[in-house]
């Protein structure tokens, strides 16, 4: 029995870490998925009101990029669904009726998505101007519908509902109320809506302040670097007014998830927050702690009582300092993403011409990488906060976890593939983007096309 | 029909949509390996190699990522309508889909490297994990058919062995036969494509192999009778004396038709009459396994509540309407040759629309963004009423898209003068 217990545990372990590897690969990718497509229809849409090629050569470039990471996004996303029967069978069995509608419309755009792009890649100049251009909208809008449907399903996990248990089944099943009418679907996916343009937006901008800080910095570069990290800036102040409100909703709905952010061990009445430090036996140590801070966030009141650990057992509790730490992590990153954001603003305001400091460029080219670092520290927050449910206060991961012993075999072997995939791939986007690209138009460049830009697909 | 059927015949379609279109680029990935194990002696034989190898890597163009998105379809409408049987197949027979998973990251990964390939060394090293992987999925994948065919799949989590369940004889019989049905479907179309450019060396080369492939398959499909006699009675009665018989029959009208019409050089039309085999063999498969889902579980059993599968059909028809016309589109411009013919013209296009829209005014705009800031700020920070959230969010996307027209990003970085 013993044996038992522990070896299910094993798997618990191999198969959480399989499943966070896999998204963790994924989302990236999506935030791609969400915002590219709109940002390459803005240029086009540039090309055709001025004729000015330079905006049809950065819609082109981007294309190609766009192409290569959808084509990894199927795989990644085409892997997910796999593991969600290979190694959560008893969620799946008991409640794919309550929660796979969301999956099945999903499936329907990522579908769509994947015409359009096929369209749109093999399309410059092979359909008409207007024609071409219209083809980048449904890839606009199965970007959102997409989204929508993975995190109603999210959502769904995280504040359950539309469903009875009985002897272990779900019945009485509401699919669409469970999955739209949730009050949790709208700020999260919201939250994740604006972090694909942020994460798209800066990691887009990087290399081109990179390029600035090397001395490359012609018109092209310029447009290039602009768009998206304006955006991304714009963005930035915002996420942080839209994850406060999301936060407020964990604080009323899943207020343990609450306590292990803040690592707050005993229910508080006007309680504090604390910046930094660790969780140990109880409280924070090496914190700051900033009094009443907590209930005047998440309550909007100086003395409103905040639940502690303490008022559910040891067991239903989520391991508190991963939780509380990429809770930190993504705070702490999106302060400061918002504040380089309100310096370039400002000093757009101020002069109207592209700010000139080299510290400036140095902060824009950090600032790719640490917003996916923020993003996934943000997925892990909500999805490791939410343990030990999968589905909140209805079914454990424990209950849900495969019994093959072959999980942890086969966590080696995908995390060898995907290790393997990751350098393949860093190789290819280097290699394209030393690549010219074919000149548009001859019929002898239609195999150059085909062999250095669509093929990416 | 009863409500729970229907959406096995969408799993099934998609199915078969997915075996004939999909299959089609596993089977061009299997020629390419074919180019390298055979030895060429000489220049001639491996110049004629390489064309092969190329012109397996164009068909598959820019079809490529909707023929693979079938198999996404086929998963979420199962897990969703028949989430118990889901549930049992993907954890007992989790081993061969992590072989099939593994063969989908590599065959992705090598084809979205092999445009950043420049020597001909790099090439043929990514054209052969890509072959190799576009063995490995079909195979495996019909594996699992198998064992759901062997009844070796038991209800519940990881209930049946995790090797024995998918390694029955009959199983890696059919998993050879997909592979050789992957083969013989992307013989005919890449000799349908070559026939289309006028390459008719190439489309005699491929006409040959499809012409053997089909004998190859034919031989296979007819060595897995007595296994199923053997193994699976009902399975083996139902197909060849009960209703799977039509399914048989459609598919060895079609299968033969696709041999005479190969022979004729009708190659388009070979095209139709292959598609129409696969479709007999998954109706053969479909009737004879009906109405047993897994051991002890019917469909009608497996099926989720109505209350489910009536929003599901809804989303699933809805789709049908806005996919089809699209993946249409998309295969008459490919088909059709669109995408291989010179340019059209593409020239600025000036529209009212966008004077109205641009940013004309950056100081409006502006103000405008500072608005909707403060707007954001009081209905969605400090109010709590969902409704003066709604008023919130739509401030803060009022206040981001006028902030982004305020920058004007375009105009901005033209400005600047070049350095």
């Amino acid at each position: 029995m013993l044996a038992t217990i522990v070896a299910q545990n094993t798997y618990l372990r191999a198969a959480s870490q399989l499943q966070s590897l896999s998204f963790a690969v994924h989302i990236p990718l999506v935030c791609f998925g969400i915002a590219l497509p709109a940002m390459i229809a803005y240029f086009e849409w540039r090309f055709l009101r001025t004729g000015d090629e330079l905006y049809r050569t950065v819609a082109r470039r981007w294309t190609r990029l766009m192409a290569a990471l959808f084509a990894i996004g199927v795989i990644t996303g085409t892997i997910l669904s796999f593991e969600m029967g290979m190694l959560w069978p008893g969620f799946m069995s008991t409640f794919g009726s309550v929660f796979g509608l969301g999956f099945s419309i999903e499936g329907f755009s990522f579908f769509l998505e994947a015409i359009f792009i096929g369209i749109y890649v093999y399309g410059w100049n092979r359909l008409s101007a207007r024609l071409h251009f219209l083809c980048v909208l449904p890839i606009v809008f199965s970007g959102f519908t997409g989204s929508l449907m993975v995190i109603a399903v999210n959502a769904w996990m995280q504040h359950p509902s539309g469903f009875r248990l009985r002897h272990g089944r779900a019945v009485d099943v509401h699919p669409v109320a469970a999955l739209f009418g949730n009050s949790f679907l709208w700020n999260e996916l919201i939250h994740m809506y604006v972090a694909g343009f942020m994460v798209t937006g800066f990691l887009l901008a990087a290399p081109y302040a990179l390029g600035k800080l090397r001395g490359r910095w012609s018109r092209y570069e310029r447009t290039a670097f602009t768009l998206p990290f304006t955006i991304a800036a714009v963005l930035s102040p915002l996420q942080v007014l839209i994850g406060d409100w999301v936060g407020r909703d964990v604080a009323t709905e899943q207020p343990i998830k609450l306590a292990a952010l803040e690592g707050l061990a005993k229910t508080t009445r006007g309680a504090p927050e604390h910046l930094l430090g660790w969780y140990h036996n109880g409280k924070i140590s090496f914190g700051i702690a900033i009094p009443h801070l907590l209930s005047l966030l998440a309550f909007h009141s100086w003395n409103h009582t905040v639940r502690g650990l303490d008022t559910v057992p040891p067991v239903d509790r989520p391991p508190i300092n991963i939780t509380r730490l990429s809770f930190q992590t993504m705070v702490g990153i999106g302060t400061m993403l918002a504040l380089l954001a309100v310096v370039y603003l400002f000093l757009l305001w101020r002069r109207r011409v592209l700010p000139a400091p080299r510290p400036f460029y140095a902060a824009a080219a950090i600032a790719g990488p640490l917003s996916v670092v923020a993003l996934l520290a943000g997925w892990v927050t909500t999805e490791v906060g939410r343990q030990p449910w999968v589905v909140y206060k209805v079914m454990t991961t424990t209950q849900a976890v495969s019994t093959a012993s072959s999980i942890p075999v086969s966590y080696g072997v995908l995390a060898a593939a995907y290790l393997i995939v990751f350098v393949a791939a860093i190789w290819v986007l280097r290699r394209l983007a030393l690549m010219d690209l074919p000149p548009l138009g001859e019929q002898a460049d239609a195999e150059a096309v085909a062999r250095a830009g669509g093929r990416t697909a | 029909m009863h409500l729970y059927e229907i959406p096995i015949i969408c799993v099934l379609v998609g199915l078969a949509l997915y075996v004939v279109l999909g299959g089609a680029d596993f089977g061009a990935g299997l020629w390419q390996l074919e180019s390298f194990l055979i030895p060429h002696r000489g220049e001639e034989a491996r110049r004629r190699a390489e064309e092969n190898r190329e012109h397996a890597h164009h068909s598959m163009g820019p079809v490529w990522e909707a023929n693979h998105v079938w198999l996404i379809f086929v998963l979420t409408v199962t897990w969703t309508a028949y989430p118990r049987a889901f549930g049992a197949i993907a954890s007992t027979l989790e081993v061969p889909l992590l072989i099939a998973g593994i063969g989908i990251v590599f065959r992705g990964a090598a084809y979205a490297l092999r445009a950043g390939s420049a020597s001909a060394r790099e090439s043929a090293l990514i054209d052969t994990v890509f072959s190799l992987s576009s063995v490995l999925t079909p195979f495996a994948l019909g594996t699992v058919i198998g064992a759901i065919v062997l009844q070796r799949v038991p209800v519940g989590n990881a209930a049946g062995s995790l090797i024995g369940s998918w390694t029955g004889l009959f199983s890696i019989l059919l998993g050879a036969l997909v592979v050789v049905l992957c083969a013989y479907m992307a013989a005919v179309y890449l000799a349908a494509d070559a026939h289309r450019a006028g390459e008719e060396a190439l489309a005699t080369r491929f006409r040959a192999r499809a012409l053997g492939i089909a004998v190859i398959a034919g031989a296979l499909a007819i060595a897995l009778l007595p296994v199923l006699h053997a193994d699976a009675h009902r399975f083996y009665t139902r197909l060849v004396a009960g209703p799977g018989l039509v399914g048989v029959i459609i598919s060895v009208i079609g299968g033969v038709g696709t041999i005479a019409l190969v022979l004729g050089r009708r190659f388009d039309a070979a095209r139709a009459s292959a598609a129409v085999a696969v479709a007999g063999l998954i109706i053969g498969f479909a009737l004879a396994q009906d109405p047993i889902f897994l051991p002890g579980l019917t469909i009608a059993q497996a099926a989720a509540p109505s209350e489910t599968l009536v929003p599901l059909l809804f989303a699933i028809l809805a789709g049908v309407v806005i996919l089809f016309p699209s993946l249409g589109f998309l295969f008459t411009l490919h088909l059709g040759g669109h995408f291989d013919v010179a340019e059209r013209d593409s020239g600025g296009v000036s529209g009212d629309v966008g004077a109205v829209l641009a940013p004309s005014r950056p100081g409006l705009a502006a103000r405008t963004a500072v608005a909707g800031l403060l707007g954001g700020l009081g209905f969605l920070t400090i109010a709590d009423a969902p409704w003066a959230h709604i008023v919130g969010v739509i401030s803060l996307a009022v206040c981001a898209l006028s902030a982004i027209a305020a920058v004007a990003p375009a105009e901005l970085a033209a400005r600047e003068e070049d350095g």
